[in-house]
């Protein structure tokens, strides 16, 4: 084989080689997310996030509209504050708007929804949302559940 | 009695001696790299016949191993109503385990195996000794460009498969039953991180075209010049890196996720 067509094989192999890899990270993984590095930050502060992680999706009318970027703990107030970046399309979300962490089916991942408030005011860079409801946990749940079972039961 | 503990002795010994000149073997190999900068014609004649020549095998079985994890997990899948995770499924086995493990075991049966019956025969037919005569060094001259094209190949025919594999997956979860054609992606690029698991899936993949051409080389250099020491340094070679391919996957992988 001469070397003019082996140089040709070759460099449609590396090629291709170099095409799986770049479609390996531009259509399975989530390089565009990462490239969405524009928007703004606002924060919330919650009492429980058990579960939500960083990356976890963030919702308006079930609609994505930013992540989670960054988790960490108030050692003051004892509570969870939660970094929200918001991507740049999304400009107008009232000043007020409110948000709970909500899980996706049954066992699923917790998310971040946001609900519209009525400011006529626009949420800015390192805003922070005062209204936030906290994730629900199932074991809290139950405990209470047999709580209010047991109060019923000893009152008879 | 004692006839078997010094048989177990001397084994013992060639053991570590063999695995001592394998280093010795690796580092003159890796010496030789310079010297190939000035002298890529050889490397890419290698790439053609360690590379280009296993591409046909990676893109079949890639393809079929995709396609048979799309059916297997859809199977699995519909039961829980989960079956719009197909895509993440698929993509995670794909790119964390099977591409970078099968396309080198594939790799060390298809090019390993033909590295060290080339490099055993120019041993057997006295090639090496007359390069040697000529004041070449058969190590720098012949191991070396081969070394390095299984080095450059082994992750490119990796990410192949894997590429390949997804589609596979695309063709039988979404041609034929019909998973959502938004959700497989979308949900795919939502749980695949790009440094979590697909850089990750290439150092794999490079580690084992490291172990698996060196492998392959020591074992052709160091056959007994025969053409029975040819096939048996053959045989050991493709065993070998198997095994070395399946334990290294596993320390990797507890190192890595």
């Amino acid at each position: 084989m001469n070397t003019r067509k082996t140089e040709i094989l070759v460099g449609l192999f590396i090629a291709a080689g170099l095409l799986a890899l770049f479609m390996l990270a531009m259509k399975v993984s989530n390089l565009n997310v990462y490239n969405s590095d524009s928007g703004y930050e606002i924060t919330a502060n919650f009492d429980d996030i058990s579960g939500l992680k960083i990356k976890s999706p963030v919702t308006m009318a079930g609609v994505r509209i930013g992540r989670v970027s960054d988790i960490q703990f108030d050692s003051e107030t004892f509570e969870a504050v939660v970094k929200i970046r918001i991507e740049s399309q999304y400009k107008t979300l009232p000043k007020d708007s409110s948000a709970s962490i909500y899980t996706a089916g049954l066992l699923g991942e917790k998310y971040i929804g946001l609900e519209p408030g009525g400011d006529e005011e626009n949420l800015q860079q390192n805003d922070k949302l005062k209204l936030t409801q906290s994730s629900l946990v199932l074991e809290k749940l139950i405990s209470r559940f047999v709580d209010s079972f047991v109060d019923k039961s000893s009152d008879k | 009695m004692l006839d078997f503990i010094q048989q177990l002795g001397r084994s013992g010994f060639d053991f570590f001696q063999r695995l001592g000149r394998a280093n010795i073997l690796f580092a003159h190999i890796l010496g030789g790299i310079p010297g190939m900068l000035v002298r890529i014609p050889l490397v890419i004649q290698q790439i053609l016949s360690v590379g280009v020549l296993s591409l046909l095998i990676i893109l079949v079985s890639g393809l079929f191993v995709g396609m048979v994890l799309g059916l297997q997990g859809y199977n699995t899948l519909v039961d829980f109503g989960a079956e719009e995770s197909l895509g993440v499924m698929v993509a995670l086995s794909l790119v964390r385990e099977l591409g970078p493990v099968v396309s080198a075991l594939l790799f060390a049966g298809r090019a390993g195996s033909a590295l060290t019956a080339e490099i055993g025969l120019m041993k057997a037919t006295e090639q090496l000794s007359a390069m040697e005569m000529m004041a070449i060094d058969p190590i720098r001259r012949v191991l070396t460009p081969r070394f390095l094209a299984g080095f450059i190949s082994m992750p490119l025919l990796a990410a192949i498969f894997s590429a390949v594999g997804v589609l596979g997956g695309h063709f039988v979860g979404v041609g034929l039953l019909g998973v959502d054609e938004g959700a497989y992606w979308s949900q795919m690029q939502d749980s695949v991180d790009l440094y979590d698991d697909i850089y990750n899936g290439v150092i794999k993949s490079l580690v084992f075209g490291v172990v698996v051409t060196w492998i392959a080389v020591f074992e052709g250099y160091d056959a007994v010049p025969t053409s029975e020491g040819v096939s048996r340094a053959t045989t050991r070679t493709v065993v070998h890196s198997s095994l070395a391919v399946l334990g290294l996957d596993f320390i990797l992988t507890a190192i890595m996720f």
